[in-house]
């Protein structure tokens, strides 16, 4: 190449640089208001279009599934829709009905309650079972499907009915029977979900599934920590009459040393007596139920 | 058969010469690297969708070799009028037609055994990036050796997918013949509905066609089993064997009726 035309290739690539600085500087594209749309909802149909990447076409809806619920979660709109959520979990284990993250995660996906994620556990269930029809070996399926009904459906007699399940499996652990004893025994108990989390954190085979359990285990202290300021509110109404305006009337009365702060470090809110967890926080919501040990 | 070997060495050399060729290879190779990209963009299963995304691509570029230079094999002769001093040489047309195939499936199998490697290399690379605990948790080692039945078997799939190429060369155009070939992979994917159309049609005349194209057509999915090799699922030997004679009997018949036609056309 001459030097004129090496210099006429750096100076339109400088100018598609430039344009594309100027490109970021406006912000991008005007935004679209085209909602997200899936064209074909048949597994039947995708499978038979995939003629042979069902299990390359399975991972690019695993992740547009990931995408779907992370942007989601994410987004500031308060209408959060995850509508497309259970339909490509749904496309993906039809196209690879092996896909096991996806019905481990995709059920805590489903489950999860607003503004975190949809609060469909019943789709969580049924994702979960379509997983066992595939593979009824798979102990940790009956497992999950236990899991939905303790944690968010809190139908422990449910949960403790499919650990009993997922007991008997070939190659579940030895505290899955236990498990299913106590959770029949003591379900709601905050004690024993303590000890169902931890049991996951120790044995999860997935990065993802041991830190979703480590922030349930955080969800528990700051029920606890809840628990305790309550108490500290309620005993400031009794000695003053009155509630307190915000943390520093508990600090004044000696019943804090600080503004307490939850177990992922944002600060507890204090609204007309009743305390919560800041809307930044991120183990927020927190579950429903699950009394404390007395 | 020294003859054939000729012709095919000289194929193979023409497509190393093949700039199409080197950036088909280049492009599996940077996909295969991509691929560790895309598995940044997911919650777990990275490993999986890696090896998802891997035998996909070797079996997808080797697709479109086998598809695009298959057809031109014989045509590049006729067109370039090269024909006639080729045949005009103590040659068989039969011979030419053999040679011609097996250069290609010598391309293809070095194409295949690139790709194979760089994608071993890859997932070799990978496995060194991950905890022991999340090694554990795969369903089979990255770099399991169990996936190179499947790669053999791409391989037999692409060896099929040349011997259609060149079986419709001989008496079309490239671009129909590119048209046919993709066709008859597009229904080889659709047998198993073949097989079972009584089931949805009411006409028995209808459902016994169907189930004679069951037989006749070649049944490319019966060479997909990627999916078995990324869950490290048994596969019986039996069946390998099975898809494997399958695989040279229809090659074979497809190139004896290829050199039929050809050794009868007419190049005037």
């Amino acid at each position: 190449m001459s030097a004129p035309v090496v210099a006429l290739v750096i100076v339109l690539m400088g100018g598609v640089v430039g344009l594309q600085a100027l490109h970021e500087c406006g912000g991008g594209p005007p935004a679209s208001t085209t909602a997200n749309i899936l064209y074909v909802r048949s597994p039947e149909a995708v499978k038979r279009l995939a003629l042979s990447y069902e299990s390359l076409l399975a991972d690019v809806y695993w992740i547009r599934a990931v995408q779907h619920y992370g942007m989601t979660k994410l987004s500031t709109d308060p209408a959060k829709g995850y509508d497309l959520l259970y339909p490509l979990l749904d496309l993906t284990t039809s196209l690879d009905p092996r896909f096991n993250v996806a019905y481990s995660f995709g059920s805590i996906f489903l489950a999860e309650p607003p503004p975190g994620g949809p609060g469909r556990a019943d789709l969580a269930v049924a994702l979960l079972e379509k997983g066992l029809q595939a593979q009824p070996e798979r102990w940790e399926l009956a497992q999950s499907i236990g899991f939905v009904h303790y944690w968010w459906r809190q139908d422990y007699g449910e949960a403790a009915a499919w650990f009993a399940r997922a007991a008997v499996f070939p190659g579940a652990p030895d505290w899955m029977g236990p498990l299913a004893a106590t959770t029949l025994a003591e379900g709601g108990n905050r004690e024993s979900s303590r000890q169902l989390w931890q049991q996951v954190a120790r044995d999860a085979e997935d990065e993802w599934y041991r830190n979703e359990a480590g922030r349930r285990l955080l969800q528990l202290d700051a029920m606890d920590q809840r628990d305790v300021l309550q108490q500290a509110v309620s005993a400031f109404q009794q000695r003053e009459g009155r509630l307190p305006s915000g943390w520093d009337d508990l600090r004044g009365a000696g019943y804090l040393q600080g503004i307490p702060v939850d177990p992922a470090g944002a600060p507890y809110r204090l609204d007309s007596g009743i305390v919560g967890l800041d809307a930044a926080s991120p183990l927020g919501p927190l579950p429903r139920g699950l009394a404390p040990v007395l | 058969m020294r003859l054939i070997g000729h012709v095919a060495v000289n194929v193979f050399k023409e497509s190393v010469r093949d700039k199409i060729l080197y950036n088909l290879v280049a492009f599996a190779v940077l996909l295969i690297a991509v691929s560790y990209l895309l598995g940044q963009l997911t919650a777990g299963q990275d490993i999986k969708i890696i090896k998802d995304l891997g035998l996909a691509a070797i079996a997808s570029f080797g697709r479109l070799i086998a598809v695009f230079i298959g057809i031109g094999l014989v045509w590049k002769e006729i067109e370039r009028r090269s024909i006639y001093s080729l045949l005009s040489k103590p040659i068989r047309r039969h011979e030419f037609l053999l040679g011609k195939y097996a250069g290609l499936a010598l391309t293809l199998f070095v194409n295949v055994a690139v790709m194979t490697a760089a994608f071993y290399t890859l997932l070799a690379y990978l496995n060194t990036q991950f905890p022991e605990a999340v090694r554990a948790s795969w369903p089979a080692p990255a770099t399991d050796p169990g996936m190179l039945r499947a790669i053999a078997l791409i391989f037999l799939e692409l060896l099929l997918i040349t011997a259609v190429a060149l079986f419709f060369s001989t008496f079309s155009s490239p671009f129909l013949s590119a048209a046919l070939t993709c066709g008859l992979w597009v229904i080889g994917h659709f047998n198993s509905d073949l097989q079972s159309f009584e089931t949805v049609v009411d006409s028995p005349a209808a459902a016994y066609l169907a189930r004679a194209l069951y037989y006749v057509l070649p049944n490319f999915a019966a060479f997909d089993i990627k999916a078995q090799a990324v869950y490290a699922l048994p596969v019986p030997g039996f069946y390998m064997v099975v898809t494997s004679a399958y695989a040279f009997v229809y090659i074979a018949l497809l190139l004896t009726t290829a050199a039929v036609i050809f050794s009868k056309r007419d190049f005037k």
